[in-house]
């Protein structure tokens, strides 16, 4: 199940194209398509604007997956865990030691996405209580930002217009996928501008 | 013909002598024997080697779904690209089937259309057996019927704020559908009291009287019964006529609603409702002509009705036609490059071969009924009822596959490939249908006796 694909695009012609990828993940839609064809409310979105899956809650109808226009929702379509069938690292008791102990098992029938890594969002919140101070910007660190070697990945706040996010969307580079069907992505990215080499 | 008619024609009346419905003006004592002898006889050796083979696909369909339940609904050819394909398919075609039935039942009642006394009855059976066929899909498309039950509002609700989505259209299928049945049901069984009295009383003794006098709640044919019953019949088509335009409408939001290309579009209600009722049609083509030939009830179901009924299909066969030719003169009208490219994709792309069969079975090939000779010719009828469910089916897959296989995005774009599993779970819901039929016109009136007895002498 990956929750954060890298989509790859061509630009250019023959042999003369570059290919450029752009990771595309769960946008957490402020006006979601995704929530409002749930029949049972299984998809909504949180207080602090995270597109959230109950996953106790699916009962797998699939239509947030149909209706989401960027395509990023996974179905369980099998139990993965503790089934041979499948020779994936949830099959074998050792193979389970690389799972993330923090993130709950999704049973098969049930629908899946990127959630924003909710439970460091959590982890964040609770390490800042527990030093009696507000929680701050770059205290949470998303599991592809963490990885992301060259720190194209940023998560913060963007209700906080000081934070590093909300500064990198307010500039002029900013965009958001498929702006034009009106799903209001909380996730943004940015155009990149880079010198190219003159044909000779 | 009584002496009133003889005297108009005569007077040369420039008027068409009304048609008869029956042929042969057969006694009411005939009527009753007639109708009541496949119940009342043992069945021939045809309808049993047609039960073997509709049990046979019943029993696949039951292991197949028991395995489906046991392993996911990872063992259909479903992918993150196409997350419905035959699932949603089947149940959009199974549901529209039942529209016909409805409209005989109820709107030609209302209009007083005599010529559905001898089909109503099959036509609402078959309208209750295709929605259970629908029902099915939906459950089991989820895998986990366990949890089916969420989407139900039920009392008293522990789940505190966490109950139904009224927005969602699926919600709306799940009224839309139950209350459907519902009314289709009530309405079948009170339109058979009579029948069960009459076959109460032709009983000779034993269970079959038992059973037929709890079934027939008493009636008694009195002139008080009648006329209640006759109101009650009136307020029931009343409440099912709506239903005939509301349910499909609604599945139709199951798509409309949404911001696919090939499904976000508001010509969805009508254009349903017009495919639903064509549909329907072709499949009591098709079950009528098959039973009237093997229960010998050539008098009762003639070729006159079988006429009218391909003129109703004709009519919403093009309409269904003129919806196709609207939805791509907006795609092209409309300006939409998402649209543009669905709709050039829908008639270019990997499953073109399904749109042309579409096409072909639900625009050009009802374009023969124009036609009396066309209208008349039983074994032409027969072909062209089945194709008509062919495109039906082929309809609902374009729409539903074609739209999702390809996205916004590039990367998100599949193909669906059937599995034994999504095929043999398509047949499997066709044996339903027919092993339920089949015991119906064994153990259940198919003609409605007294309705036809009003009609069976002239007006």
């Amino acid at each position: 199940m990956h929750w954060l694909r890298i989509d790859r695009y061509y630009d250019g012609d023959g042999a003369a194209a570059r290919s450029v990828h752009q990771p595309m993940m769960c946008q957490h839609c402020n006006h979601a398509p995704c929530e409002t064809v749930c029949p049972v409310l299984a998809t909504t979105t949180s207080s602090e604007g995270i597109n959230q899956q109950v996953y106790n809650r699916c009962i797998g109808t699939r239509y947030c997956a149909n209706n989401c226009p960027y395509k990023v929702r996974r179905f369980n379509w099998h139990n993965y865990t503790a089934n041979s069938d499948f020779d994936f690292n949830m099959a074998s008791p050792l193979g389970r030691l690389v799972l993330n102990p923090d993130v709950t098992v999704r049973s098969r029938g049930v629908m899946e996405k990127c959630n924003l890594c909710v439970q460091r969002i959590q982890l964040g919140k609770n390490q800042a209580t527990l030093s009696r101070r507000p929680i701050a910007d770059g205290d949470v660190a998303t599991a592809c930002q963490q990885s992301c070697p060259t720190g194209a990945i940023v998560f913060g706040d963007l209700k906080d217009p000081n934070s590093r996010v909300s500064k990198l969307l307010a500039g002029r580079r900013a965009y958001h996928v498929l702006e034009e069907l009106g799903t209001r992505p909380s996730v943004g990215y940015l155009k990149k501008v880079a010198p190219q080499e003159e044909e000779t | 013909m009584s002496d009133l008619d003889l005297h108009r024609h005569d007077a040369g009346d420039p008027l068409l002598p009304p048609t008869r419905w029956i042929d042969g003006a057969p006694s009411l004592h005939k009527i009753t024997t007639d109708i009541s002898r496949p119940m009342e006889a043992r069945p021939g050796r045809g309808w049993w080697i047609c039960l073997g083979i509709a049990g046979l696909a019943v029993v696949n369909l039951l292991a197949m779904v028991g395995y489906l339940f046991a392993k996911g609904i990872g063992i259909w050819g479903l992918n993150n690209a196409v997350g419905w394909a035959f699932d949603i398919t089947n149940f959009v075609f199974w549901i529209g089937i039942g529209h016909a039935g409805t409209l005989i039942s109820a709107i030609l009642l209302l209009f007083r259309q005599k010529w559905r006394t001898s089909i109503n009855r099959s036509a609402e059976a078959m309208t209750i057996f295709a929605v259970m066929c629908a029902g099915l899909f939906p459950l089991i498309h989820m895998g986990r019927p366990w949890d089916a039950f969420f989407i139900f509002p039920y009392f008293p609700n522990q789940r505190g704020p966490l109950w139904i989505n009224f927005r969602s259209p699926l919600v709306w299928d799940v009224f839309a559908i139950s209350t459907y049945f519902t009314i289709s049901l009530v309405f079948w069984y009170l339109g058979m009291l009579p029948d069960l009295a009459t076959l109460r009383d032709r009983a000779l003794g034993g269970i079959r009287k038992l059973v037929l006098r709890f079934a027939a709640f008493g009636w008694n044919g009195s002139q008080r019964t009648w006329s209640r019953y006759e109101m009650v019949s009136l307020i029931l088509a009343a409440l099912a006529t709506p239903l005939v335009l509301s349910v499909h409408s609604i599945v139709s939001t199951d798509f409309a609603t949404s911001l696919i290309p090939g499904w976000h579009t508001t010509i969805f209600p009508p254009y349903f409702v017009a495919g639903a009722i064509y549909s329907g049609f072709g499949m009591v083509l098709t079950l009528l002509i098959i039973t009237r030939q093997t229960m010998h009830l050539e008098r009762y179901i003639t070729i006159r009705h079988l006429e009218a009924m391909a003129k109703v299909t004709l009519l919403t066969g093009s309409l269904v036609g003129y919806a196709y030719a609207t939805e791509f003169f907006n795609a092209w009208y409309g300006g939409n490059l998402y649209e543009r490219y669905h709709f050039i994709n829908r008639a270019t792309g990997p499953y073109a071969w399904c749109f042309y069969l579409m096409v072909l079975c639900n625009v050009l090939v009802p374009q023969a009924l124009w036609w009396k000779r066309a209208r008349t010719n039983i074994a032409l009828l027969f072909v062209l009822s089945i194709l008509v469910n062919v495109g039906m089916w082929f309809e609902r897959f374009v729409i539903i596959v074609v739209s999702l296989h390809r996205a916004f995005l590039p990367s998100g774009w599949g193909m669906f490939y059937p599995t034994v599993f999504d095929i043999g779970i398509l047949v499997g819901s066709f044996g339903l249908f027919f092993t339920l039929f089949l015991l119906f016109i064994r153990f259940l009136p198919m003609i409605a006796m007294w309705e036809v007895k009003g009609v069976a002498h002239g007006d």
